[in-house]
């Protein structure tokens, strides 16, 4: 496949054919280690090395740059077999605002590796939302390893979700670890649909160490078939009136199994932080009352976990 | 009269305690009938059992929907044949769709169809189709949705506990419409109730006291026995003692 090929078909298997034909989108493709297809906007710079073993990305959004229409980044490998790693770098500089949405798309996969190790800075009074969403085959062949450091300066809003629903999981290890400075933002909220053997771990972290930082951890997962899923949420406050909550839901159905740690610590005696969890088979309540409607035990735990992962 | 739902000889224990005691009971197909009796008589349970709810099953005795013993139909298949049940307080779900919610009662069918319902109760489709079915509606909103989704399926058979709990009066007048217009459209509905307001909408009633039927007449009949002698109960957990007579 030349460059041409693997754009259409990434962009044919993340539906985002629409955005080539809108000068006002930026976008960025890279296939393994390669820049295949990019569109960049005024204030908005990427600086791309390719090398064999991996490649790096630093993107900054310049001081005061508001970009309006999400930036697309489509990451991916259309072989059944490979490693894809990536550095990124992302940068938000003071009072610019921009959202990234990254498709990830490994739709052969049978032995994929997808590492991506980032740094994410978002400047004083900047706003950043980064959405991840992750198209994967049936073979639940891929590993994914998405690690990153967040910081976020005064006044700064960083929202970011990571969803995983469509096809198998495989292995997915998250590994989220935010610094919050005063009057800061953190919403992570993350969404996996486990099926088969799939294995999923969930690591956030959260430090609200600025006055008045907020933050808000989020898991829904749903463990189907043999999922093994095990969620680590920790919320840390050090600084008068942090204020934040994490909330675990996580779904079983066959043989998964799930494990949550909500873990809040709290260092300074005016800051507040609660958390919940709510782990186990689908709600009897909820489940009787489609079965009520006509619904078989089976479609409407399926509807169930169906709306918690949207 | 064409019976729609039999029980017979119909007892269950909770917890080794006797909530209903040998119930019989015949519902009249195409009319409302209200189940009316204080906290704890076994009012709920009976509807429980009657949908085949978790926990609720093991009873013995029958119970015949169109005929047929449902007794060891699972619920989703008694709602098949045509019966629904309406909680007090209904399920509330993350993320779920108010549009989708109703879809999956109405077997999938359009948004148009979909909107229709959400119009017979009162609720705008422009503000609530997209709106989750979740804790960001109120008691009542939450109410009229378990309604549309009721109609949505246009059962045979409706069973609705305690409907007029936790709403306004506006949300009970648009219930008491649907009741109505239901009748019209010869449904059967089962209320159950200790309002003197809901058991006004019923043609027929049974009065529960300590998990036996009381008292079964047409509504008018029973409204005086029940506004006397039941509010507040004078005879809970003994009505033998009251010397009265059952059925």
């Amino acid at each position: 496949m030349d460059k041409n090929d693997l754009t259409r078909e990434l962009s044919r298997i993340t539906e985002t054919d629409d955005i080539f034909k809108q000068p006002d989108i930026a976008h960025i493709f890279i296939h393994h280690h390669k820049v295949i297809q990019s569109h960049l906007l005024p204030g908005l710079k990427v600086d791309v090395k390719e090398f064999k073993d991996h490649i790096e990305v630093n993107t900054i959004v310049e001081k005061n740059v508001k970009i309006d229409k999400p930036v697309h980044m489509c990451f991916g490998m259309i072989p059944e077999e490979g490693i894809q790693k990536m550095i990124i770098k992302n940068e938000i500089q003071e009072n610019a605002s921009a959202s990234f949405l990254a498709h990830c798309a490994f739709p052969n996969a049978v032995d994929i590796q997808h590492i991506m190790d980032g740094t994410i800075k978002v400047g004083k009074n900047a706003r950043y939302r980064y959405l991840e969403r992750h198209v994967h085959g049936f073979h639940g062949g891929v590993k994914v390893y998405p690690h990153a450091k967040i910081l976020l300066s005064e006044s700064a809003r960083f929202y970011s979700e990571f969803e995983l629903i469509k096809g198998r999981a495989g292995l997915i290890d998250i590994n989220y670890e935010a610094s919050c400075e005063a009057d800061s933002v953190l919403e992570m909220i993350t969404r996996i649909s486990g099926k088969g053997d799939d294995q999923i771990m969930i690591k956030e972290i959260g430090h609200l160490i600025g006055e008045r930082a907020r933050g808000f951890l989020s898991s829904r997962v749903a463990a189907t078939g043999n999922t093994r899923a095990e969620v680590y949420n920790k919320l840390t406050a050090s600084a008068a009136y942090a204020r934040g909550h994490v909330d675990c839901t996580e779904i079983i159905k066959d043989n998964g199994i799930v494990s949550a740690i909500p873990i809040v610590e709290v260092n300074h005696p005016k800051a507040h932080i609660t958390h919940e969890a709510a782990l186990g088979s689908v709600d009897s309540k909820q489940l009787q009352t489609l079965m009520a409607r006509g619904l078989s035990e089976e479609a409407a735990t399926d509807l169930i976990i169906k709306g918690l992962l949207s | 009269m064409k019976n729609i739902l039999e029980v017979k000889d119909l007892s269950l224990s909770l917890n080794g305690r006797n909530i209903l005691k040998n119930i019989n009971m015949e519902v009249w197909e195409g009319y409302v009938h209200a189940i009316v009796g204080p906290n704890g008589a076994g009012k709920s349970t009976l509807a429980s059992a009657i949908m085949g709810l978790e926990g609720y099953r093991h009873y013995s005795g029958s119970i015949q929907f169109k005929g047929k013993n449902i007794s060891k139909l699972s619920i989703d298949e008694r709602a098949r044949m045509g019966i629904t049940f309406g909680w007090q307080e209904p399920a509330r779900y993350e993320g779920l769709l108010i549009r989708d919610f109703l879809k999956a009662a109405a077997g999938n069918k359009n948004n148009d169809f979909i909107h229709e319902q959400l119009e017979r109760v009162g609720l705008d489709p422009d503000e609530y189709a997209n709106r989750a079915v979740d804790k960001t509606l109120s008691g009542g909103e939450r109410k009229k949705v378990e309604l549309a989704s009721i109609l949505a399926m246009d059962p045979d058979l409706v069973l609705l506990d305690e409907p007029d709990s936790g709403i306004d009066v506006e949300t009970l007048d648009k219930m008491f419409e649907v009741i109505k217009e239901q009748r019209k459209k010869k449904r059967t509905i089962i209320l159950i109730t200790h309002s003197l307001a809901v058991l006004k909408q019923a043609d027929h009633a049974f009065i529960f006291c300590n998990g036996e039927i009381l008292k079964k007449d047409v509504a008018k009949k029973v409204i005086p026995y029940f506004k006397n002698k039941c509010l507040p109960c004078k005879h809970k957990n003994i009505p033998e003692e009251e010397g009265v007579q059952l059925g």
